[in-house]
């Protein structure tokens, strides 16, 4: 940002997080600052040795006890003070080019979603359309990051959306409570893979997490980083039953720790689903896991959110926690349905100067 | 590598600039500005009887807002005599519960008038509007809401069966929180039985001038309360004078000491709250972000004109480099510039003084060795401003360890053990409030025994409440303002 523009504007940003210091280079997927930022990382004695990810986060893992050393050796998360600061930047008023441009980025983050009993094929189909042309009556709608189903739709999915880009996601592991026996948890896995699921969303199993058998969540969400391959895998934290921010925290850094791509915070099912301090803390957790030395690891915000108003939120709490490299598809998500309509509204309004009635956005 | 369908990141990735938010000023036409204010005495606006006048500006652009009514020994004569007249024949003879009403009132105003209140004093201060509409005027409106709920049960408050009001209150306040100020004043007075002559501080008078409006829309008695705007003459004649049996001062410690010679042998009661040096301690087990969120609200909330600011951080020398990291990212993100952007986070300086102030502290600091950051800013060019800044390698002898600096300006000093940190905290001539940062109990609790400071907030900063008494140690003052105490300065018992 230019200074003249800047003073024009009345107001700056002093400067994007040294962007380029922290911009991750492709081909080592390490951060230029990693070697000062490992050493520095003082609380967390296993991480001092070992620059690479790899190796340390190895070290870390070796057993119950390492892991539980390293988890609650992490910095404390304040309650009180983590809630302000999201309420704080839940206040950002986002404005005119600044609010397009975040409602489209918002369209093409969303994992387009239906989780019920009562999904049929017809209603996958429906979906599918919808996630290619979130407006038919305007073809400047960027399409969503992903649709997600259960494992036996699927097939339905791919064959609809096959060429469009849009992703076909699956939850899996006895979604949505994870309670079955590992070798039930991976029959799902390939059960969606084969049917032609690119992404993964499994959950976590949060009575061994709360039970403190960290070893054994580790070692789960291992065997499912080994079975999913090449596809995109989502950790599932259901921070509403993990209720303190500490163990969001560290069931981040756990899922980090054994090869997530993204961590989630809830399965839709559980009240509450995505808050906006989980956020905070969930944002700081990749932030700090990519200084560290990791790789970038993405977030994705589940349950709960209904208005575009929301969606911008957690876009700038992104944006200001861990930075604008966040501010793209392949590392922020936000699994939702009635999200999508809203947004659409929204943009109708930007675009034209007027609200549109609700009749004019597509249900399907 | 990357495992995401491809038209995602193509679709976004180039834009991540577009999200540095747009402007979103607050509209300013919500306030009506006239082109003259007078002194509001006896219930009326009148201009001074010297007829002279000063112009408040706007620090953000320097544009003339007002041109308001210099008060002068004769106004305070009169001021003061409608303050008795009210104490003796009005406001004086109320019973607890009819005050209540309308201090009450006062404050639903507060609430009905709260978004022109918020821009008429991000106006004539410069203070971020997020901070004016989220801090200052809901503060306001809570703290004449608290002491209405005391006003008729003073005999219960343990000063005495019958607790009686002193009589008339000449108070004199600060410019950085201007109504916030005139509210912390007002309140506990008025809920007392006092009646007041309020001085506002020159740069920055003119809600208190709008709150003379609001007393004149409830009805409040006339002569209940004055407000006289002018410079330090003004206030001297006001604390001089002898119909005044109340002085409750809150500025700069130079001054404070001027009012105590003043009113020394008198019969007038005193409470001063003055400046301040305050310690921000971080320990090793901190909840590190939030510390680093604590930190900057500390220092740079409200650009660090704050009497309690966390101007001395002091942090253990274990996690020193990681937070003084973290704090360095945090303060990148902060935003300065227009103070009625719904987004700024950093305004103007208060005034030209002010700022020459801050600059030969800040330039003290560097020539005495310590090293200094800023983040990368551009500053707007009309206006006064001052860069987010902090010194690092600064050691307890240096200037900016020990004399107020009133701006955007942290120390950064370091400890090993917590026995040093209090030594180190409790080093000040000054004691208005210290900060602790520590997820151990038992150490906060063995820290807010040990800190010589009036305050002692624990895993936060900044955090006011009008049910929380406030006020100092040695130079930073005596008496309290805020909860039970507050009434204590203001009743005989």
């Amino acid at each position: 940002m230019s200074g003249p523009a800047a003073s024009a504007r009345g107001g700056t940003t002093l400067a994007t997080m040294d962007q380029g210091a922290r911009t991750r280079t492709a081909r080592t997927g390490r951060t230029a600052r990693t070697a000062r930022t490992t050493a520095r990382v003082t609380t967390a004695p296993l991480m001092v040795t070992a620059p690479l990810a790899g190796a340390w986060t190895h070290d870390v893992a070796t057993s119950d006890a390492a892991l539980r050393r390293f988890l609650h050796g992490l910095p404390g998360v304040d309650q009180v003070g983590a809630e302000a600061r999201a309420a704080a930047l839940a206040t950002r008023s986002i404005k005119r080019e600044s609010k397009m441009w975040a409602l489209d980025a918002a369209i093409s983050m969303i994992d387009l979603t239906t989780l019920e009993g009562a999904d049929t094929p017809g209603k996958v189909a429906a979906m599918c359309a919808k996630a290619r042309h979130p407006d038919p009556t305007d073809p400047s709608v960027p399409p969503v990051a992903a649709v997600c189903v259960y494992p036996d739709l699927v097939g339905v999915a791919a064959a609809q959306l096959a060429g469009s880009g849009v992703a076909v996601a699956s939850v899996a592991t006895a979604f949505p409570s994870g309670r079955a026996s590992i070798g039930v948890k991976l029959a799902d896995v390939r059960d969606a893979l084969e049917a032609g699921a690119q992404e993964i969303d499994m959950v976590i199993d949060r009575g061994a997490f709360l039970g403190g058998r960290y070893g054994q969540v580790y070692e789960e969400v291992r065997a499912v980083r080994e079975a999913a391959g090449p596809a995109l895998l989502k950790v599932i934290l259901e921070t509403g039953e993990l209720a303190t921010y500490d163990n969001v925290q560290r069931a981040a850094w756990l899922a980090m720790l054994a090869g997530a791509d993204f961590v989630k915070t809830s399965t839709g099912k559980v009240t509450p689903a995505s808050t906006r301090p989980v956020a905070l803390v969930l944002l700081t957790a990749v932030r700090d896991f990519m200084q560290a030395g990791g790789p970038r690891v993405g977030v994705k915000m589940a349950g709960g959110i209904r208005t575009a108003k929301e969606a911008i939120s957690y876009l700038v709490i992104a944006n200001e926690t861990a930075g604008a490299e966040w501010l793209t598809p392949s590392a922020l998500r936000l699994g939702a349905s009635t999200l999508l309509n809203d947004l659409l509204m929204q943009r109708t309004k930007q675009r034209t100067g007027v609200y549109s009635g609700r009749d004019y956005f597509t249900i399907d | 590598m990357p495992r995401v369908a491809p038209h995602v990141e193509a679709a976004t990735v180039d834009s991540v600039a577009a999200f540095d938010y747009a402007p979103a000023p607050e509209s300013r036409d919500i306030v009506r500005l006239d082109a003259e204010y007078g002194l509001f005495v006896g219930g009326e606006f009148h201009p001074a009887v010297s007829g002279r006048t000063f112009v408040t500006i706007n620090p953000a652009t320097e544009e003339p807002l007002a041109s308001v009514a210099e008060a002068g020994v004769e106004d305070v004569d009169r001021a003061v005599a409608a303050a008795r007249a009210a104490y003796e024949d009005g406001w004086g003879r109320l019973r607890g519960r009819e005050r209540a009403k309308y201090l009450f009132r006062i404050a639903r105003v507060i609430q009905e008038r709260a978004r022109e209140l918020a821009v008429l004093e991000s106006l004539d201060n410069g203070k971020p509007i997020r901070e004016s509409r989220d801090v200052d005027i809901p503060l306001a409106a809570a703290h004449f809401f608290y002491y209405a709920g005391w006003a008729d049960k003073l005999e219960h408050a343990g000063f005495g069966p019958q607790p009686r009001a002193l009589g008339v209150a000449g108070q004199v306040i600060p410019w950085n929180f201007p109504l916030l100020m005139a509210a912390w004043k007002l309140a506990p007075a008025l809920a007392t039985g006092n009646t007041c002559v309020l001085k506002p501080a020159e740069t920055t008078p003119l809600s208190a001038l709008f709150l003379a409006q609001i007393c004149q829309e409830v009805g409040l008695p006339p002569g209940t309360v004055n407000i006289l705007t002018g410079a330090g003459a003004t206030g001297a004649a006001l604390v001089a004078h002898p119909g005044v049996d109340k002085v409750a001062f809150t500025g700069s410690t130079e001054v404070g000491k001027e009012i105590r010679r003043a009113v020394a042998g008198t019969h007038k009661r005193l409470t001063l709250e003055l400046g301040g040096k305050a310690a921000n301690v971080i320990f090793e087990d901190a909840p590190i972000d939030q510390a680093v969120e604590g930190i900057v609200n500390g220092i740079f909330f409200n650009q660090g004109h704050v009497c309690c600011a966390g101007s001395r951080l002091l942090v253990q020398e274990s996690v020193a480099d990681l937070v003084l990291d973290r704090l360095r990212e945090r303060l990148a993100t902060l935003r300065l510039g227009d103070p009625l952007d719904k987004n700024t986070d950093i305004g103007a300086i208060n005034s030209a003084e002010q700022l020459a102030k801050i600059r030969g502290l800040a330039d003290a600091g560097s020539e005495e060795g310590a090293e200094r950051w800023s983040p990368p800013c551009t500053l707007p060019d009309r206006g006064f401003w001052f860069p987010p800044t902090v010194f690092t390698g600064v050691s307890q002898s240096h200037r900016i360890a020990r004399e107020e600096i009133f701006g955007p300006v942290l120390s950064v000093l370091t400890f090993r053990t917590p026995a040093e940190a209090v030594a180190k905290a409790n080093n000040t001539p000054y004691g208005l409030s210290a900060g602790v940062w520590t997820e151990k109990g038992s150490l906060i609790l063995w820290m807010a025994q040990q800190l010589e400071a009036g305050v002692v907030w624990a895993n936060t900063y900044n955090r006011f409440d009008p049910a929380s008494p406030f006020g100092g140690y040695q130079e930073s003052g005596f008496g309290r303002e805020g909860g039970r105490h507050g009434l204590e300065g203001y009743l005989d018992g």
